[in-house]
């Protein structure tokens, strides 16, 4: 996994609750057995909308997307995560995200930044006055930060200190566990032997 | 102080715990499907790793399998595809896989119960969000990204920070005629999409343990629907009865040091739950949803909600596109929607139990015309049982279409989908934008509420066929 650490991109602003995962990429985009090639399938019902905002000029090369409360419910398809690193995102910005993307996002090394409902509100009004206008999220210090003099946006986000440390070094997380295999074995060896096996 | 039911399965898994670090928890049951493991056997073969544990590792062919011409290959190439690299995938990393045509085939979450593999007290994970329905044994199962996948696959475990945990009282009783799923969809209703979150549920209460397997199966299913890492249900005789004699089950003096065990699988009277809330069953009608999320829900017998009545902005605007993307208006009495396609399948309702009801509300009726039911067993097994117990002659007679078992309708990813701006009740878990086929307007409803609806064209409970009997009558 790359090493993540800061960025800087273009903002959009999904002004939109509850964005399940069968919105991010719907499920006809799921039969392919690849980590790659789902960026045409993200958001694919709405991208047909001329006015949606990844088809404007200035949004179209977003890296980071702002969205409403609830962003990444319902299934646990890691494709939605694929589906916006495909398209370029780097990162996504909500006041709260379903539990397995926010965990998908983790593993796969899209940063899931939370921040308060009102800072998300600050943003998408700060874009749709600054179409193409940047946001940069710091892991380092969790703050995301947008505009310059008075009405600069700076505020702290929200991310566990484990994906954290994760994402700042680039790890995977098998090799991680792999480490402690003495462990597991360890636990093994005390199985009770009522617990069921499938061969 | 005592531990709650699911503090002692979080602790009994630990396999290393370290400062500032989640836990590492051991699994004991990892399913699997086509859809979102392939690229995790790729992770395995591109860094030279192998499948830990296959023994406790179970594949099946769900979400693409066809519920028609089952005799044929897959029509959709791209779907035969990922069947077939399931199977290679399979016969390579020495898992145990039960194809389509095979006597266990089926929805995975249907395939585990069945053959008594979900047990108490155990960590079950798959590559799906639905896989809190085995909660309703007593156990923590959730569901799992790609890359956890791959994780469990070559670790047998998973690194996990610990939830908060929740207490669901389900004070009295469930009147006649109102199901395990109209329980459910009322609570999300109640908590909304988000209301779960960070949590491990666990329902309780004494509606809850009158409640049959597969109903508290229903209830467990839609956890996820509400943002919860997991919910579960305390084992108890039920648990056991329907365990005893199955495959997998435990036999012997297995079994006796197994019941033991889950004997102490109950919340300590003095553990502390984070947060307790109640809903009582006893004020619970038919419910039905009205919106794209699973928490946009009301009464059957009440109105499309009017979006200028929410207050909170977020809410009030995802209402005002949830009705015009199901082409609804504020205020319709909700049994004024008329439907053209009735869903009775999936792991959240497509169990034995389920079809026996739908049977029994369809028999000595006709599927109204202009609308059409499916329905589609949850496993191979539960369509044999319901074939020699002469459930599918029923539908049939009725004029409802029998078909192959798999997750099916439920989301679409074989050729059973809604068209665009074709309306259904379904009793699946998910009412989202285009779910059940591009455009396609979903209900989500029990299995009462979809016989009824189906038979009478517009949604409908069991009490509006009571009354058209008594009419014909």
């Amino acid at each position: 996994m790359e090493k993540f650490s800061t960025h800087s991109g273009v903002g959009a602003p999904l002004r939109r609750s509850n964005v399940d995962t069968d919105q991010i990429i719907p499920a006809v985009w799921l039969k392919k057995v690849t980590r790659d090639g789902f960026e045409e399938g993200l958001f694919s019902a709405w991208r047909n909308d001329p006015d949606f905002v990844l088809n404007q000029d200035a949004f179209k090369d977003a890296t980071v997307l702002v969205a409403g409360p609830d962003f990444g419910t319902g299934s646990s398809r890691e494709h939605a995560v694929w589906a916006l690193q495909n398209y370029g995102f780097k990162a996504v910005i909500s006041p709260r995200f379903g539990d397995i993307f926010r965990g998908n996002s983790g593993k796969a090394g899209l940063l899931a930044a939370e921040v308060d409902e009102k800072v998300v509100q600050r943003l998408w009004d700060y874009l749709d006055d600054n179409p193409g206008a940047s946001i940069t999220l710091d892991l380092e210090s969790r703050t995301v930060r947008a505009g310059a003099g008075v009405d600069a946006i700076e505020d702290s986000f929200t991310i566990d200190d484990y994906t954290r440390w994760r994402l700042l070094e680039g790890l995977d997380d098998v090799g991680i566990t792999l480490s402690h295999e003495d462990d597991i074995v360890t636990y093994e060896a005390s199985r009770p032997s009522f617990k069921p096996v499938t061969l | 102080m005592g531990k709650t039911l699911a503090e002692k399965i979080w602790e009994e898994h630990v396999v290393r715990r370290h400062e500032g670090e989640p836990d590492l928890l051991y699994i004991d049951l990892h399913l699997i499907h086509e859809v979102t493991s392939p690229q995790a056997f790729d992770g395995l073969r591109l860094s030279g790793r192998t499948v830990r544990r296959p023994d406790l590792t179970l594949a099946t062919e769900d979400h693409n399998i066809p519920t028609t011409d089952l005799d044929k290959p897959i029509a959709d190439l791209v779907s035969r595809t990922q069947v077939e690299t399931l199977r290679r995938n399979c016969e390579e990393f020495g898992v145990r896989l039960h194809p389509m045509g095979d006597i266990d085939q089926g929805i995975v979450h249907v395939v585990g119960p069945q053959l008594g593999l979900t047990q108490p007290g155990m960590t079950i994970v798959c590559g799906d969000s639905h896989t809190s329905t085995h909660g309703a044994f007593g156990s923590i199962a959730f569901g799992i990204g790609t890359s956890e996948v791959e994780h469990v696959l070559a670790t047998q475990s998973l690194s996990q920070a610990k939830p908060k945990m929740m207490a669901v009282e389900v004070v009295g009783e469930l009147p006649g005629g109102s199901t395990a799923k109209d329980l459910i969809l009322a609570l999300i209703t109640q908590e909304t999409t988000g209301g779960g979150q960070g949590y491990i549920v666990e329902y309780r209460g004494e509606a809850i343990r009158k409640l049959s397997m597969e109903a508290r199966m229903t209830i467990c299913n839609m956890s996820i629907e509400w943002g919860a890492k997991a919910g579960l249900i305390a084992p108890d005789q039920t648990t056991y009865d329907y365990l005893q004699g199955r495959p997998s089950a435990p036999t012997g003096a297995d079994w006796d040091a197994a019941v033991a065990h889950w004997d102490s699988l109950v919340t300590d009277d003095d553990a502390v739950f984070d947060k307790v809330i109640t809903i009582d069953a006893s004020t619970i009608t038919p419910f039905v949803t009205w919106g794209t999320n699973p928490g946009q829900g009301v009464l059957l017998s009440g109105n499309v909600p009017n979006p200028a009545d929410i207050e909170d902005d977020n809410e009030r605007i995802a209402a005002e596109n949830a009705l015009r993307y199901l082409g609804l208006e504020a205020g319709t009495p909700m049994k004024d929607i008329k439907v053209d396609t009735v869903f009775i399948g999936s792991c959240t309702n497509g169990r034995i139990e389920d079809l026996r009801v739908a049977a029994s509300l369809i028999e000595g009726h006709r599927v109204a015309d202009d609308t059409r039911i499916l329905v589609v067993p949850g496993s191979v097994r539960v369509r044999l049982q319901a074939e020699a117990e002469g459930l599918d002659q029923i539908f049939k007679d009725a004029g409802a279409e029998w078909r192959g078992a798999g997750c099916s309708m439920c989301l679409g990813m074989n050729p059973d989908q809604l068209v665009p701006g074709e309306r259904s009740a379904s009793t699946s878990n998910r009412n989202f934008e285009g779910r059940q086929g591009k455009g396609g307007r979903t209900h989500l409803v029990s299995p009462d509420v979809a016989i009824a609806t189906g038979i009478l064209g517009h949604l409908a409970g069991p009490a509006d066929l009571a009354q058209l009997e008594t009419a014909g009558a």
